[in-house]
């Protein structure tokens, strides 16, 4: 219960900040890179779902990110499709390709699930490249409308656009929270935990894998969606392997298999990259040792960090006597009394 | 007879691991299953489990045939184990731990938990309950809230009774339950599983502890490079020729 206030504190001080960003901060640039990296937070959400939660490391999601945004573009552009509609529709065609791939991907593990899905996210990749007449190839896809107004709403201006994109990332959050905290969420973790026990639990793990692996390629997809209407023009580029790297990294830094990990990791790097833009691509002389050392030290990330350090300060309070522990004395004689 | 296996076979490449045993789990008995290290014992619960499907050979559980079904069918049907080695999630608690062992006897899924139905607050509630419950029985209730990770190698031990506990068995297969801890912490679990045995569960366990299985077991079965060498009470199986050959002998041990 206190837990659940204190979480609820988090997540009302997020809300406020979110809200009253634009009138404490109201600069066009940083309205923009504020959005964006909402979207990403999306993406990274999704990937969370299942890498973080469910222990299956999908190298396959910027793939995804770009099938829900050309999905979007193409029905918008090419058959005028009402926005809402086709936002809809570019989710479901993500979740569809996300079901096919996860059919396949499934059945391998570990690094073999990571190689397969960056094929997978790298076919995807050179569909969108080659395929000239459907997705317009290297050119792009420009044009692509606005979300269309929502009675009275308007989604013309940068604000608007902002709070839309904000409104969707707290949605987003919102069904993460209920799905970790159920028994839903318990099945993945079990899984992720070890896959045998979890099977001898009564747990049927390929069902419940590919579930997560189908909402998570939705939630890649939705953030694919939304990044085509927000920035109106896509190139093959999104779905390139180096989106991957950037949404894992975010991941990572921020705590992976956490509910802040996303919001934390996304924000701390677009923030760091945007003031150190200064040194261009020697950035990445700064992030790389730092990545390094953060997932040596912190392999949860900040987020994981802080949680730990919180139970670590819980458990010093609450002291119990500690039993007297001679395993490997008794282990030696158990040893002698079964050769002997 | 609970259970039954006939010319129950597993190969792995040119090893055979488990060699033609045929064996039966009596109701509400303790049944255990001792050998020399590599005797195949580990591969035998595998077998009975769903988690290895058998190269040759039958499981029966109440006369129905589960040989090619696969784990998480059979543990629905109410059989469960515990692993060699403890696989807890450290970093949650030990409610946390044991909570999705009653997963499998509910049916609450995605959208449940999303719009937070009353399905999903039952079946939250009955989830919690249970882990409450079996944890109670395994005498754990003081270290409920800590870290898996902080709690004592025969508190883990009695954490993955608890999660097998859960699932509501009606057999219940312990592998090597009270290795690497004390003589003193070893009665303790030998008597939990008689515990369990009075609440009609049966147990099926592999220990490597004679004196302990010889007083606990009602039944007892020898493998040894995977063939059932033995069959019978402790008195039976201290008096077995073969027995005393094998384990004097250094068996696959050496
Ligand atoms: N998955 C596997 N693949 C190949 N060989 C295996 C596999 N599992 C077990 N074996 C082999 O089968 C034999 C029996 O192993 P098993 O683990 O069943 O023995 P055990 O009786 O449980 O021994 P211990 O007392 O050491 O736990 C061993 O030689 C082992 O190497
Ligand atoms: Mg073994």
């Amino acid at each position: 219960m206190v837990s659940l206030l204190k979480n609820r504190g988090w997540i009302i001080g997020f809300i406020a900040a979110g809200v009253l960003f634009p009138f404490v901060l109201p600069n066009a640039y940083f309205l923009h890179i504020l959005t964006l990296a909402f979207i990403w937070m999306i993406a990274v959400y999704g990937l969370n779902l299942l890498a973080g939660y469910t222990g299956y490391l999908s190298l396959a999601h910027a793939g995804f990110f770009a099938v829900g945004a050309y999905g979007l573009g193409l029905l918008t552009v090419k058959t005028g499709m009402n926005y809402w509609l086709a936002l809809i529709l570019a989710c479901l065609i993500t979740s569809a390709v996300g079901l096919v791939v996860g059919l396949v991907a499934l059945r391998t593990r570990e690094h073999f699930f990571a190689i397969y899905t960056l094929c997978v996210g790298y076919i995807i990749y050179l569909i969108i490249d080659k395929w000239d007449s459907l997705t317009g190839g290297v050119r792009g896809l420009i044009g692509i409308p606005e979300p269309s107004n929502i009675g009275p709403i308007s989604f013309q201006t940068p604000i608007s656009q902002y709070y839309l994109i904000f409104a969707f990332l707290l949605f987003t959050i919102l069904v993460m929270y209920r799905i970790v905290h159920s028994l839903t969420g318990r099945t993945f973790i079990a899984i992720r935990n070890s896959e045998d026990l979890a099977r001898t639990l009564g747990i049927s793990t390929m069902k419940n894998k590919l579930m997560v692996f189908v909402l998570s390629a939705f939630f890649a997809g939705l953030a694919g969606a939304l990044y085509a209407s927000f920035i109106r023009f896509i190139g093959p580029d999104i779905g390139y392997i180096t989106i991957i790297f950037d949404l894992l990294t975010y991941l990572l830094v921020g705590g992976i298999g956490t509910l802040a990990g996303p919001i934390v990791g996304t924000f701390l790097i677009v923030a760091l990259s945007q003031s150190l833009q200064f040194l261009q691509d020697y950035r990445m002389l700064i992030f790389g040792p730092l990545l390094t050392l953060l997932i040596i030290f912190y392999p949860r990330g900040i987020a994981g960090a802080y949680h730990d350090w919180r139970l670590k300060r819980k458990s010093a309070q609450r002291t119990r006597p500690q039993k007297e522990q001679e395993y490997f004395e008794t282990e030696e004689s158990e040893k002698q009394v079964k050769e002997g | 007879m609970l259970m039954e296996t006939k010319k129950l076979t597993k190969q792995f490449g040119g090893l055979t691991a488990v060699n033609d045993v045929d064996f039966t789990i009596e109701k509400g008995k303790i049944n255990a299953i001792i050998g020399p290290n590599g005797a195949g014992k580990s591969t035998f619960f595998n077998l009975l489990s769903g988690t290895y499907t058998p190269s040759a050979g039958q499981v029966f559980y109440k006369g129905q045939d589960i040989t090619k079904r696969p784990p998480d069918k059979i543990a629905r049907l109410g059989v469960a184990r515990t692993f060699q080695t403890t696989h807890l999630f450290e970093e949650s608690t030990v409610l946390d731990n044991v909570i999705v062992g009653h997963r499998l006897r509910t049916s609450s899924n995605l959208w449940d938990a999303v719009f937070r139905t009353r399905r999903f607050k039952f079946e939250e509630k009955k989830c919690r309950d249970k882990a409450m419950e079996v944890l109670e029985f395994v005498e754990l209730t003081h270290v409920m809230d800590e870290q898996a990770g902080s709690i004592t190698q025969e508190e883990k031990k009695r954490v993955a009774f608890a999660l097998a506990l859960a699932t509501d068995p009606e057999v219940v297969f312990l592998d090597e339950p009270t290795a690497g801890i004390n003589p003193g912490e070893t009665e303790g679990l030998a008597s939990l599983m008689e515990k369990m045995v009075q609440r009609g569960i049966t147990v099926c366990l592999i220990e490597h502890k004679m004196k302990m299985i010889m007083k606990l077991a009602d039944k007892i079965m020898v493998l040894n490079y995977g063939e059932k060498i033995a069959e019978g009470t402790s008195e039976e199986i201290m008096n077995n020729q073969a027995v005393i050959e094998a384990y004097l002998g250094g068996g696959a041990s050496a």
